[in-house]
Parts: structure tokens; sequence; C-alpha cells
């Protein structure tokens, strides 16, 4: 058996995979929200991140199928890839636990994907450069949102500091694979296609200092960090996830809906 | 999504305390298409009458979003998903309009939905009951939506304005979501074997708690003369429940789909649809709290609720923070 040769086009496909797949799990976590919410207006804030991420992905995973040029489309990658096929981060997938927790993981993903994707509206592949710039728009809002809930939580009363606290205890041993695992080859971190997250991790950490003072709440000391989500090494959350987001066009192969 | 009046206790007439010249004024200016507002008078009955139809109206809507909600995870395709999605999102916001319509009558939020947990206030009948496969998700928006549409145009020119202006929004909306609803079914009724097949089965299912979602026939609906004579309602059961066959039965035609009714057949000297006899023991149980999954859906509204209560507690505790916070700025400045 050889092994085949990774070629810059098959990065660039991963890479698109890789934003596609956190857009579209992130989603469907919070999803898990609708009619469930601590009260409607947030219901509705956690509905709003949900539809927009789900708009993201659309247009990630159409873009993906068209790089990768076996004729899938969006819907074809995200309802018959099995989980090691999967590119999004390990944070995406974590259970969405309390309000607490959720709220921690959105903040660190939008605030991590704002960075991102102001990058990477300067992109030198100017698909991923339109999405971005669109898309920057509503991470901004996102990122903004959960800052504002931390803070809430973290000021409010004994009870939410301890469960936002707890929230992103749960969290931090997934935030360095945000910023440490590069693309598959370098070359479209060079030509300007990709972005090299490692840049963003100074701007991520201070925009941490500044909502964990204004919530009052301590600054981690980060753990060993857990990776394997953009190589398809996930944990064991993802394949439930995906078992019930799949379950249709997995039981009805042939039908179009 | 729905707002017959189901609470089997007729409104009383005007409360003897309440003079006689304020009554005959207020009767007057509904009499003549007259919004009242919420700095008006108003007779006591009329003010309750409108509280507890439109917070079961607003319940209605949040209680709507758990049938519809199980589905979001298994929609079949990313657009199926971001509309259903929408969808659901946009009855959360009926839900909040209602509520802050319901407010201007002097009765928080928080005291209506102690009211539903409770099990003191309604909410409508059709989401006791369960949504078992994709086609469920068509057959609420054609049938459950298009009912509530037949309910709501009316409401757009109800007495009570806030109540009004609100439903002209939801309005608007609930028609997006028919189409949508219909769209589904349509899809599927054009599918494979077994996708028709599914379509059917939700229609059989969902025709009868449909069309009972007009609410108990006229001759049986004790609040109905008083309510017309007020414009909180502007047609009865039957004329609304009637309209609505008319216009969904040739729909279900045209998909190549049966309508559960042996009875039905055009009326041509009518000029309408006669359908067959309503369970009405069925609807009365499921008003009384014993739908399949009446217990499911109060259950699932007071764990969100009560699982929430550290996070409201939370943000009104930052709130009060943060203004004492500005005063102490203020003093010091």
């Amino acid at each position: 058996m050889t092994i085949p040769t990774l070629t810059s086009k098959d990065a660039h496909f991963d890479y698109v995979l890789r934003l596609g797949d956190d857009a579209l799990i992130l989603a469907q976590r919070l999803g898990e929200w609708c009619g469930h919410a601590p009260a409607l207006e947030t219901d509705l804030s956690l509905a709003n991140i949900a539809l927009d991420l789900i708009g993201q992905a659309t247009m990630f995973l159409g873009y993906a199928g068209e790089l990768e040029g076996k004729g899938n489309d969006a819907d074809k990658l995200a309802f018959h890839r099995d989980v090691n096929q999967f590119r999004n981060c390990l944070l995406v997938e974590q259970p969405n636990g309390d309000f607490g927790r959720t709220i921690a993981r959105q903040y660190i993903f939008s605030t991590w994907q704002y960075l991102l994707y102001q990058q990477l509206a300067r992109s030198t592949d100017p698909r991923l450069a339109e999405i971005a710039a669109k898309a920057l728009k509503e991470t901004t809002y996102h990122a903004e949102l959960a800052a504002e809930w931390v803070v809430r939580l973290g000021d409010g009363t004994a009870e939410s500091h301890e469960r936002v606290k707890d929230g992103f205890e749960w969290c931090w041993r997934f935030v360095d694979e945000l910023f440490s695992v590069q693309p598959l080859d370098p070359s479209i971190v060079t030509s300007g296609v990709a972005v090299d997250t490692a840049t963003l991790r100074a701007a991520f950490d201070s925009a941490l200092a500044t909502t964990f003072a204004e919530a009052t709440l301590p600054l981690p000391k980060f753990p060993r960090p857990v990776l394997g989500g953009r190589k398809g090494h996930h944990s064991e959350h993802l394949g439930h996830l995906l078992s019930d987001m799949q379950f249709l066009p997995r039981a009805y192969p042939d039908a179009v809906w | 999504m729905y707002t017959t009046e189901m609470s089997k206790n007729p409104a009383r007439p005007a409360a003897p305390s309440e003079a006689p010249e304020l009554v005959a004024a207020f009767e007057a200016r509904v009499a003549n298409d007259e919004f009242i507002e919420p700095k008006d008078w108003m007779p006591e009955a009329y003010r309750k009458t409108l509280v507890r139809q439109i917070s079961q109206h607003a319940h209605s809507e949040v209680v709507g979003m758990l049938p519809e909600g199980n589905w979001i995870s298994r929609a079949p395709s990313l657009r199926r998903k971001a509309v259903l999605l929408a969808k659901v999102q946009d009855e959360g916001g009926h839900g909040l309009y209602l509520y802050s319509a319901a407010e201007t009558l002097g009765t928080s939020r928080d005291q209506m939905i102690e009211a539903l947990h409770t099990g003191k206030a309604k909410y409508s009948t059709i989401f006791n009951y369960p949504t078992l496969t994709w086609a469920d998700i068509g057959a609420i928006g054609w049938l459950v939506d298009g009912a509530a549409i037949m309910n709501q145009v009316p409401l757009q020119r109800t007495s009570y304005g806030p109540y009004a202006r609100a439903m002209v929004r939801v309005c608007k909306e609930e028609s997006f979501h028919q189409r949508q609803g219909f769209e589904i079914t349509m899809k599927l009724a054009a599918g494979t074997p077994e996708q028709k097949a599914m379509a059917q089965d939700a229609l059989n299912r969902w025709w009868w708690p449909s069309i009972m979602m007009f609410g108990p026939p006229d001759d049986n609906s004790p609040n109905t003369a008083q309510s017309v004579r007020w414009r909180i309602k502007r047609e009865t059961n039957d004329e609304l429940r009637q309209k609505f066959v008319d216009v969904t039965v040739p729909q279900a035609e045209a998909i190549g789909l049966t309508v559960p009714d042996p009875d039905l057949k055009w009326n041509e000297e009518r000029g309408h649809y006669d359908y067959g006899a309503i369970d009405w023991d069925e609807f009365w149980a499921v008003v009384k709290g014993e739908g399949p999954v009446a217990k499911e859906r109060v259950k699932a509204r007071i764990d969100a609720w009560e699982k929430g209560a550290w996070v409201r507690e939370a943000a009104l505790a930052h709130a009060a923070k943060q203004a004492s916070r500005r005063q102490k700025e203020a003093a010091n400045g």
C-alpha cells in the first residue's frame, strides 16, 4: 500500500472543511437549547447564533465540496460523513451542560472565530475572503453577546459565578487546539489562503483578560491540551450528535427533502 | 399560534360597582370599531377575558416551540434545519409580543408563566400531540399554522389595540410558516413511496386535532356571544372551522393526499364542504390535560424555567450592581 502524497489541494479542502464543521457542529449544539433556555430572550439569542452558524456552515461546506471535486454538496458532506471524517475542533462538540457552560464555550469559540474571520476576510482565496467578510458581522455580535453574558454571570450571584467558572473549567483543555493545530500543508498559510491561528493567541488572551476582569473571574491556568479534532479523532460525544443529525438522510438514502 | 377561548366558565356581565355610563361609553366605542388602549377605562370582565385569551395565546406559542423543536436536530437538510429553527424562533418571538400585550392589562409575565406551570392557564390542545416523523413538521405548518391564521386574521381588528397590533406582525409570519409547511408536505407527497406514506400518516393524525383547534361548536361555546359583542372575537368557531376545511381540502387533493374523513363531501347547495362528526370528548379530555404528551410538554416548560432560575437571578443581580455603581459614580462625580 502506498501512502498518497498530500497536495496543497487536499489541504485546502481540509481547511475549508474545518471551518464548515466548526460552524455546523456548534449550530447543532445550540439548536438543542431551542424551547428550553432560561428565558424567551435567551432562547431567541441562542437560536440566532445557531442560525448564523448554519448559514456559515452551508457556505463553507458548499465550497469544500467544490474543492473536493467529487460532486458532494454541503448536505452530502454534512449528512453522509462518519465521525472520523469530521474536522471540527473538540470545543464545539462538547455537550451544552448548563447555561454557564454553553456561554463559556460560546465565548471562547466566538472570540476566536471573530479574530480568525478578521484575518480570513483578507485571504488570497477570494471565496474564503467573501464568506469570512460576510460572517464577520455575525460573529462580532456573537462574541459581544457571549462576553456580556460572561460578565453578567461572573458578576451576578455567587451561584452564577461558580457555574460559569465551572463551565470554563470544562472548556479550557480545548482552547489550545484552536491556536496550535495548523493546516495540513504549510504552503496554504504562506500563500495567504489560510490563517496562521498561532498569531491570534495574543489578541485572544488580551480579550479574555478584559472580559474576566469585568466578570470578576480568575484567569485560568491552562491545563494540558486535548487535541485531535482536526484529524478526526473526536470525543465520544460527536458520534451521538451525528447519529441524531444524520438519521433521516441515512435512513432514506434515496429521498429528497 | 392559536387563540380560541377554552375556559368553560363564561365571563360575568358588568360588575355592579361599574358605573353604567362608563360601561355604556365603552360598549359604544367598541361597537364603533374603535381601539381600546391600555390607559382607557374598560370593564373588569373585558380585562379578565383578554388577559386569559392573550396569555393563553402566548403560552400556546411557547409550548408550541416544543413539538417542532423536537425535530430541529434531525431536520433532513441544512436548509430545512435553518428554516425550522427560524420558524420555532418566530414562535418564541410571538410569545414575547403577546406576553407584552397582556402585561399592558396589569398582569406580569411571571404571573402568567406561573399560571401555565400550575395548570391554571391553558394552551392550545394541539400541542399535546407528539411529532413522530419529519412529515409532522410539514403537517404542523400546513394545518396547525393554517388553522391559526384563520383564527388570527380577524384578530388584527380585535378591539384591544396592543393585541390587534401584535396580531398584525404575528399573521405575516404565520402565513409564511403555513406555506413552508405545505411545501414540506408537498415535497414528501411527491417523493418516494415511504415519504408519501409518511405525509399521509401525518395528515391522518393531525387533521382532526387541527379542526378541533377552532374550539367547541357555537351552540356549546359559552363565551362566544360576549366576545363577539366586545370585538375580542370577530367570527364564531364554526364559521372559522368551515373556512379552514373549505380552503384545506382542495390543497390536500392537489398533492394527492386523502383527508381522513369518510363523510367529507362538497355540498353544492351550501357552497361548503360537509364534514364528519368531531369527537368532542377527545377535545375536552385534551383541554383538561389528558392529551398524549401533555405531561411532557408542561414538564419541559417547568424544567426550563426552574433550571434557568439562577440565570435570571444573575441577570437581575448584575443589573442592580451596575445601577448602584452608576449611582455611586454620579454621587462622587
